[in-house]
């Protein structure tokens, strides 16, 4: 045995692994995110389906080309660069010009993500950082939105989707007036849509949409917020899978219903009721995949649950008395932002110290 | 009362390998090296000369301090070195090699049963001391240092660890099976010198065996209870054990001791009981040989001091594809680099991964995905932790409670990025201690 003994390797313990990697976690974000996806194509058509393959592949590719350009090893295998494109594009309204798309997933990997050092380095969620630069860059097309269920949904396109580079974008108003017309004759029962976000609506016009059909996902918005219900259960896969910290989105929707139900109380003529402030808009897609961004949250115990409520509370005074209706995007970077400082404070008890030492003296 | 300990992690725990397998007896080999630090504590001083004879079961080394304990030859035969020696952990220590004499019998004379009833508890711990008896579960510490209490204090409670949490080992197992009366009899042994209350054995469900059997010997001794335990690693270290049994949380500062608990391994026990009842020290152990590169596994009484090589050529060899070959439990034991290091009373295991174990790892950067937290079983936050160990920032590391980490691994085993985060951790504690 011993001229012929293996060459072995010496390795520190432990000597076995769990099988979980970082490209299993990502792809099953990736997972989670397919039915969300699908829903978003099946709402609002192939416009969606360009939107949101134009920012996956933009995120990809930018990666890619950082990592030829560094000369580092190629790391879109890990799947976190397409978790960011799909993501992106699900928080964009469904005609949003594709040009202005992969703008966006450009700036989303390259000053969300690459600048910071690639994977586990970025401060904020990538994909809310190429949206915030498309909110800030293109205010009108990102403020655009269209009715869902339009009838030719699956063979024409939005119009302001194939707009050409730095032009303006086709005006919808005309091509909503037409669908919601249509939409009418053909089903009576369904109110006219005019492509306005229930939170716009509620916002701007005190109209307020049933939270049924919101938590269902039948009413207009971005591409995949719409349906509370169906994001709910593909994280609730995540959490399953144990890919998923189910106390993020728990906070955050907390937090939200917690500050949304305190306004209610006092002025319930003025103010959302909690319920509508839950399903509505960006605050479910936020809560589940966008706030849950590992890398971007803290990782201690009670670090969690107050990044989470902060969240929550930003995101429902942003929408109460910010002049944005929507406010989900900047309450979670403002959270990501604020996640290394709320994690220095927020260390974890250390097993026999603090709590039970007192209880002992 | 069902207690547990918070976090940690559950690794697949491939026992099946060797678990119905009855343990065996190795054969005698022709040359024992025994390092005289293989306990904890200040090394064994050699009281024999190298060409000097000696029998079986003979003193060959005497304490070299209070905590630290006796050495005893494993076979009959010849001095043939003091010197040093490749021992397990890489390093050189100072070794008795003895080589078997081919023409004795190793048959021990039997001694007459030690009256174990009439010793006082100072001369009980000494009796454990000049026996050699360390905690066989791995760290090989010292057992009377255990026993012996400040003025005043006095054990209340013997805890039995026979939870054997590491993957692959089955030697507790075996030896809760196979000598459950001895395993009462050593109990019975320390619970009454000590003057405990009450004894608890911790065993872990997954032997469920091993709980039936002890339970049907136990009802007739009194105020001994077998507690099972839900699989969960590192169950069998000893803070978490105590959580575990007793719901407690032993402050960081504290030892089991300072409130009335001694804790103790299953084969230590045992090692005990054959010690007062028939004078034989420790100079054998029971442990598992396994893993995907043994040709066969087993479970082995070995003498200590049986080079690696011997124990695996017992066991028909290493495979071809064997990569790596480890000391211990695959979380925690130690890797080994050459065949010819001996067997010490801490080896609870050999195991032999081929890569099908040992896969090769790419390390990945820190997604802060937090698991390493929820690993934890001392609540510590590894992922930090390993971030300042590679800054070198030992300071604060500390501040961060570097030193309450126990190395149990899960950490490093739970991270998806495959961050070395323990041994990251490790390297720091030296490298803070020797500045």
């Amino acid at each position: 045995m011993a001229e012929n003994a293996p060459a072995v390797e010496l390795r520190t313990s432990p000597h076995i692994r769990n099988a979980s990697s970082v490209d299993q976690i990502m792809r099953n974000v990736v997972y989670a995110l397919l039915p969300v996806c699908a829903f978003a194509v099946y709402q609002f058509g192939i416009s969606a389906l360009a939107l949101i393959l134009m920012t996956t592949l933009a995120c990809v590719l930018t990666e890619q080309m950082f990592c030829w350009f560094s000369e580092k090893p190629g790391t879109i295998n890990d799947n976190s660069a397409v978790v960011s494109g799909m993501l992106l594009g699900l928080t964009l309204p469904p005609g949003f010009p594709l040009w202005m798309a992969a703008v966006a997933g450009f700036i989303a990997i390259a000053l969300g993500k690459v600048i910071f050092g690639g994977i586990g380095f970025n401060v904020f969620n990538p994909a809310l950082v190429g949206r915030a630069f498309v909110q800030a860059a293109f205010p009108v097309a990102i403020t655009t939105w269209t009715p869902a269920f339009a009838p030719g949904r699956f063979v024409e396109f939005i119009p302001s989707t194939w707009t050409f580079p730095f032009a303006a974008p086709a005006p919808v108003a005309d091509w909503v007036k037409q669908t919601s017309l249509v939409i009418q004759e053909t089903s009576p029962n369904v109110d006219a849509f005019t492509g306005a976000t229930a939170l716009a609506l509620q916002k701007f016009q005190q109209v307020t949409t049933d939270v049924g059909d919101m938590f269902l996902g039948f009413s207009a918005g971005s591409a995949g917020e719409t349906s509370a219900l169906l994001i709910l259960v593909c994280g609730g896969y995540l959490v399953f899978r144990k890919m998923l910290d189910w106390r993020i989105p728990a906070a955050v929707l907390l937090g939200a219903f917690v500050s949304a139900g305190f306004f209610f109380l006092l002025d319930a003529e003025q103010y959302p009721d909690p319920f509508f402030v839950l399903f509505s808009g960006g605050l479910m897609l936020g809560a589940v995949f966008m706030a849950s961004d590992m890398v971007a949250s803290p990782v201690t115990p009670v670090g969690i649950w107050v990044y989470g409520i902060l969240i929550g509370f930003i995101t429902v005074i942003i929408r109460l008395f910010g002049g944005l209706s929507e406010g989900v995007m900047y309450a979670i970077l403002f959270g990501n932002a604020a996640s290394p400082l709320i994690e220095a404070v927020t260390q974890p008890r250390v097993y026999g110290t603090g709590r039970q030492r007192k209880a002992e003296s | 009362m069902r207690h547990r300990f918070s976090h940690g992690v559950h690794p697949q725990q491939n026992k099946e390998l060797t678990v119905d397998l009855p343990i065996q007896r190795v054969p005698f080999v022709g040359r024992y090296v025994l390092p005289l630090d293989q306990h904890l504590g200040a090394p064994a001083q050699a009281t024999v000369n190298v060409g000097e004879r000696v029998r079986r079961g003979q003193r060959i080394a005497r304490p070299g301090g209070f905590v630290s304990t006796a050495l005893h030859s494993p076979v009959t035969g010849k001095v043939m070195a003091i010197e040093p020696r490749r021992a397990p952990g890489g390093k050189f220590s100072p070794s008795i090699e003895i080589h078997a004499d081919p023409f004795a019998t190793q048959r021990l004379t039997p001694n007459p049963p030690i009256d174990w009833l009439s010793l006082t508890l100072e001369e009980f711990i000494h009796h454990i001391q000049w026996a050699g008896i360390v905690g066989l579960g791995g760290a090989a510490f010292p057992s009377h240092v255990k026993y012996s209490m400040p003025e005043g204090k006095k054990i209340e409670y013997l805890l039995i660890n026979g939870a054997e949490c590491e993957p692959y080992l089955t030697n507790d197992h075996r030896l809760m099976l196979e000598r459950p009366d001895a395993l009462l009899q050593g109990i019975a042994i320390v619970k009454r010198k000590l003057g405990a209350k009450r004894a608890i054995i911790g065993i872990e469900t997954n032997k469920p065996g091993a709980i039936d059997t002890l339970r049907a010997q136990i009802k007739r001794i009194h105020k001994v209870d077998v507690m099972p335990l839900p699989v969960k690693y590192p169950q069998g270290a000893e803070r978490m054990l105590i959580k575990a049994v007793f719901g407690y949380e032993l402050p960081a500062t504290k030892l089991p001791r300072d409130i009335g608990i001694a804790v103790n391994n299953v084969s230590s026990l045992v090692a005990i009981a054959d010690y007062f009842g028939s004078g034989l020290p420790l100079i054998e152990r029971i442990i598992t040989v396994s893993g995907s590169g043994v040709t066969y596994p087993a479970n082995l009484i070995v003498p200590i001091g049986t080079p690696l090589r011997e124990v695996l050529r017992f066991c028909g060899g290493l495979r071809e594809a064997t990569k790596s070959v480890i000391m211990g439990g695959p979380m925690m034991g130690q890797p080994i680099g050459s065949l010819d290091i001996p067997i010490v009373k801490g080896t609870s295991g050999i195991l032999a991964f081929t890569e099908k174990e040992a896969s090769t790892t790419f390390e990945l950067p820190c997604i802060r995905c937090g698991r390493c937290l929820a690993a934890c079983p001392h609540f510590l936050n590894p992922s930090r932790l390993g971030r300042l160990a590679k800054a070198r920032r030992f300071d604060e590391m500390r501040a961060y409670r570097l030193t309450d980490c126990v190395e149990c691994g899960a950490c490093s085993y739970a991270c998806p990025s495959e961050i070395p985060l323990v041994q990251l951790i490790r390297t720091a504690k030296r490298e803070s201690h020797q500045r």
